[in-house]
């Protein structure tokens, strides 16, 4: 047992678990943030993916004690109180989501690639081929990606939008 | 997965201390293999110790003619490095094709090199480029150091710490990507030194490994250019054949990625 200390979504926490934990199952069995999901457990899928240090990884290929001293945000973390993440309400509007079961993994990875995308200046413009092959690593057998890809670039411009008002 | 005891070593000598002091030790580095074959149980370490926030192993360099990875750089970090990208541009594009995003994140050069799976990118790039493999111990070439499937080597409790690459005149790399898998069906670096040698490997192709092609090296060697490898046969024989690909169908994908990398190397 060791105890793993981290932040997870702006909170500090201490959690101890047997060293073998993966982080996904430090999140949803130790803090019970169960948006964050299994889905192959292969590393493949991305049903798993959270950010660590701002960085969308998978929380299934990690252990937990790698974690330490990290700060994650999961699905939970992203939308401020009532008001959703333009990812999330970009989602909900475009109907990128059918069953939801890899919707948490595509948004958490879809805001790492807008974020890559948006700091690379004027020129970052997000496109629809760029977007298809940075959401490999997100695997969803409900739709055939096409909302996800809509959603994706809807949201890109409204981080924009949001990014130039801060 | 069984259990296991982790350990975050904060240098490399203290990494190498613990793996002594343990009885069935294996380095985690990004743990984007070691992790999913534990998780299979078809690894039960006792001990993992943590590579990856040694500070003194994560980095990109370049001097001169030399361009340096410390082993537990991550491949994002390698594809997006300006000095990686200016030095080797062919060696940041096989990092920016390696995995999936999250993978890339993660997973770093040691690692991969360290494992040395027969369908993996680095071992082409370095193998092409006559790079060095720097350990705690001792610099191995790449000639050296890749020794068959899964094989490497390294000795028991030996550390890769960086791997150095000589800036070549003109490199390329092209890869058939497994859609799923993302690991090389077949793979070709190229390379052409500042003194004039050609160095062609392959991965993802034969049962060694990553292996070189001398055939396309010397047809290279008279004339660098694409349809130079028209007339190259390469033989099936050796070469892997799964439900993926025949070894007749990689042996063909060995010229036409041949091909493609001399074609992107200019």
């Amino acid at each position: 047992m060791s105890t793993v200390k981290l932040t997870v979504n702006g909170k500090a926490v201490a959690v101890d678990v047997e060293d073998r934990t993966l982080l996904v199952h430090l999140l949803r069995d130790h803090l019970n943030l169960t948006g964050t999901h299994v889905g192959c457990d292969t590393s493949q899928c991305g049903a798993c993916v959270v950010h660590m240090d701002g960085r969308a990884v998978k929380s299934c290929t990690m252990l937990a004690g790698q974690a330490d001293g990290a700060s994650i945000t999961t699905i939970e973390g992203i939308a401020k109180g009532d008001e959703l993440h333009p990812m999330q309400a970009a989602f909900r509007d475009n109907h990128g989501l059918q069953c939801g079961y890899c919707t948490p993994g595509m948004i958490m990875s879809a805001i790492d690639i807008v974020h890559r995308h948006n700091s690379q200046g004027a020129g970052g413009q997000l496109d629809e081929a760029t977007v298809r092959q940075e959401l490999e690593g997100n695997i969803c057998r409900c739709t055939g990606y096409h909302n996800i890809v809509k959603a994706v670039l809807d949201a890109a411009g409204r981080m924009k939008v949001a990014q130039a008002a801060e | 997965m069984y259990q296991t005891t982790y350990h975050r070593a904060s240098s490399v000598d203290e990494a190498a201390s613990l793996f002594g002091k343990s009885s069935e030790a294996k380095f985690l580095a990004g743990g984007q293999t070691l992790l999913p074959v534990m998780k299979q149980r078809l690894a039960s370490p006792s001990d993992v110790i943590d590579l990856g926030k040694i500070k003194d192993m994560i980095g990109v360099e370049a001097s001169g003619d030399t361009l340096t990875i410390k082993a537990a750089t991550p491949h994002y970090d390698v594809a997006t490095s300006d000095a990686a990208k200016k030095a080797i541009p062919a060696l940041a594009y096989l990092a920016s094709l390696i995995g999936d995003p999250a993978v890339r994140y993660r997973g770093t050069i040691g690692g991969s090199i360290a494992n040395n799976d027969p369908a993996a990118d680095y071992p082409a790039g370095l193998l092409a480029l006559g790079a060095t493999v720097k350990t705690n111990k001792r610099s191995i070439t790449a000639d050296d150091f890749f020794k068959g499937l899964f094989t490497t080597a390294l000795e028991d409790g030996e550390i890769i710490t960086a791997v150095s690459f000589p800036v070549p005149a003109k490199a390329g790399y092209a890869k058939m990507r497994h859609p799923a898998s993302r690991f090389a069906l077949t793979a070709v670096f190229v390379a052409q030194t500042k003194s004039g040698e050609i160095r062609v490997a392959a991965t993802g192709a034969s049962q060694s490994g990553v292996v070189r092609v001398p055939a396309i090296e010397a047809a290279l060697k008279a004339n660098w250019s694409p349809s130079a490898i028209d007339g190259v046969t390469i033989s099936a024989s050796g070469l892997l054949s799964d439900i993926h690909g025949t070894s007749e169908y990689r042996a063909n994908l060995i010229k036409v990625m041949a091909q493609r990398a001399v074609a992107a190397a200019g």
